[in-house]
């Protein structure tokens, strides 16, 4: 894509013109039932993380139970190690942003402001493997951190991101690009370094796009779910996906329903990310378009 | 003799030959993280599974060379290897399909400047931050074969609903509804918006000039200058879509009777739970060479059929 395209909501243009007023008011109704569709499920999640067991099976559903009961949070907390499952949650997605933003802002420096033989062959390389999936790599990596004897432990799922990461190398590239060379080089005259210019000068301007390789690597580590798979064994050390996942597989003894507890515990772990989102919603819109328009 | 500006441009060169290398060097240091992940965790794995692909190798015993013959065994001998194809292709093809069309008419009706484009945009997209393994849970509620939400309102107007996720029939239509909701709203309709901004008005109001409805202005400028666009997305929602895993191993395990087998689900099954490293290795071999393909093909039509504003073609 030659031409780049913004998502500033300023620069609404009035594109159609007012249609007969049936139309519009045809779009509003379609607007409007798409929401339901989209919405209506996460409502219908959360009304049915606050009912008790009776009122969970009950049929024909109802949708608001009688009483709120926010205990069947706490009671996820007792039936499950979720404390557990949230710290290692978090130590994996935290520890794999860091790594992440600064070994993907040095590589992107490396390929945008340097020449070396090589590089632009070696920038094709790193774009071609952003087809290559994950799954394609999951014997070979699955025994290379056995052979470092890293199973069961954290490390498989963060450590990975400490060498910069094809898609948000790619990211920073282009929008280095876009910051003026005559940065580098007014501070180059001063004696600045390449570590200080890119410490001093570069970074604090492309704080938004970090930001946006922060999010997305926060995301997809906090949402993984086939690696911690294989690499987690034991139950103190699962992950939010992996530990809802064996809540779900706990044998029912007590026959009671407990739909009510896995909608609490999808809650808790989706929780997290609409906040981020809504922290920071510019910065996931404009990273997601421009990984959108090719370089 | 030599004269002065002559020594001063050779000092000249050499410096700059020496800036030119520190300027290389340091180049390389800076992207040596990416340099050294790229050779220990892609490039060195795809050749040690290259190696083992041609192995019988269980862990407990050190691989013993069997040349193609795990190939051989997948392409004739594994039932389930054909019908992992199947699923998944068939998979791929209805959510890249329905989801692109899908995210791409959300993208056209926010691009209409309704009242509070952004909440609705918000709307949209929301569904799709929800993990995967939230939203199996979520829907595995809502589409309970007997208590579930959506065959009561499916019988409100007369309909008696399926089993859903426990009904070999409906077990792959259940997993479009879960994929679908999670991803038409995300971040390809937010692409196609992108897409749709940078789009000139004044075609339209040409084309408008030019007697053009609505349909002819969507057919005929629309979409031939948003095809980077749906390229982009149809060859990042393939590789995407060929790769499912977790909405399968949750939701269904892949059953009810292998109705929704997918192709990684074969290969963690072989490498984990069976510990056929080597053949699992040969199943990742050919869905890579599988995705190589594809991926070439549709840069190969990209070069025949997609519209790049400003080439001539």
């Amino acid at each position: 894509m030659a031409r780049t395209a913004t998502m500033a909501p300023a620069a609404k243009r009035s594109r159609v013109r007012p249609g007969p007023i049936v139309n519009r008011v045809l779009l509003y109704v379609i607007a409007a039932s798409l929401v339901c569709l989209l919405m209506g499920p996460f409502l219908w999640t959360i009304a049915s993380s606050l009912k008790d067991t009776k009122e969970i099976a009950q049929f024909p559903p109802i949708l608001f139970p009688e009483r709120a009961r926010f205990e069947n949070y706490a009671e996820v907390f007792r039936m499950v190690p979720m404390w557990s499952f949230i710290r290692n949650t978090v130590q994996v997605s935290v520890l794999a942003v860091f790594a992440q933003v600064i070994s993907a802002t040095l590589v992107a420096y490396g390929f945008s402001r340097f020449r070396f033989p090589g590089r632009d062959l070696l920038f094709m390389v790193l774009i071609s493997t952003l087809i290559l999936p994950r799954e394609v790599l999951l014997i070979p990596s699955f025994l290379l951190f056995k052979y470092l004897g890293m199973i069961n432990t954290l490390t498989p799922l963060w450590a990975p991101s400490l060498f910069g990461g094809a898609f948000y190398v790619f990211l920073l590239r282009q929008f280095f690009f876009t910051l003026p060379r005559d940065l580098d080089e007014a501070a180059k005259i001063d004696g600045a370094n390449s570590l200080q210019i890119l410490w001093q000068v570069l970074m604090p301007l492309c704080q938004p796009a970090m930001a946006t390789v922060a999010i997305f690597s926060f995301l997809s580590h906090w949402n993984e779910y086939l690696e911690a798979l294989i690499y987690l064994s034991s139950k103190e050390n699962f992950t939010l996906a992996v530990g809802l996942r064996f809540f779900q597989q706990i044998p029912n003894d007590a026959q009671e329903p407990r739909d009510q507890l896995l909608m609490a515990a999808a809650l808790i772990m989706t929780a997290p990310v609409l906040l981020l989102f809504f922290t920071a919603q510019r910065y996931f819109i404009r990273g997601i378009v421009m990984s959108g328009i090719k370089g | 003799m030599v004269s002065p500006s002559r020594t001063m441009s050779v000092h000249a060169k050499a410096r700059r030959g020496g800036l030119r290398r520190r300027e290389a060097i340091e180049g390389f240091l800076f992207i040596s993280p990416w340099l050294v992940g790229f050779l220990v965790l892609n490039l060195g794995p795809m050749l040690y599974s290259l190696y083992l692909s041609l192995t019988r190798y269980t862990i407990v015993r050190d691989p013993v060379f069997i040349g193609i013959q795990n190939y051989i065994d997948a392409l004739t001998k594994d039932r389930l290897f054909l019908v992992a194809l199947e699923k998944t292709g068939y998979y791929a093809v209805v959510t890249v399909v329905v989801g692109l069309t899908g995210s791409l008419f959300l993208a056209l009706l926010l691009d209409q400047n309704l009242f509070a484009t952004d909440i609705l945009r918000t709307f949209f997209f929301l569904p799709s931050l929800t993990p995967i393994v939230a939203s199996v849970f979520l829907w595995g509620w809502i589409l309970h074969p007997n208590i579930g939400v959506l065959n009561y309102l499916l019988r409100q107007i007369g309909v008696s609903g399926p089993g859903w996720l426990t009904s070999p029939e409906w077990a792959m239509p259940a997993l479009f509804i879960i994929a679908l909701w999670g991803s038409i709203g995300g971040g390809r309709m937010v692409i196609f918006i992108a897409g749709l901004q940078g789009i000139p008005r004044e075609l339209y109001e040409a084309a408008h000039i030019d007697g053009a409805n609505i349909w002819a202005r969507f057919r005929h400028v629309t979409i031939p200058l948003l095809t980077p666009t749906i390229l982009f997305n149809v060859i990042l929602g393939l590789i995407s879509a060929l790769s499912v895993f977790a909405i399968a191993h949750v939701g269904t395990r892949g059953g009810p009777v292998n109705a929704t087998y997918f192709y990684v689900l074969h290969i963690y099954n072989k490498g984990f739970a069976d510990s056929e490293m080597g053949y699992a290795a040969a199943l990742a071999w050919i869905f890579f060479v599988i995705i190589v393909v594809f991926t070439g093909f549709q840069f190969w039509l990209q070069r025949h059929r997609v519209h790049y504003e400003g080439g001539l073609r």
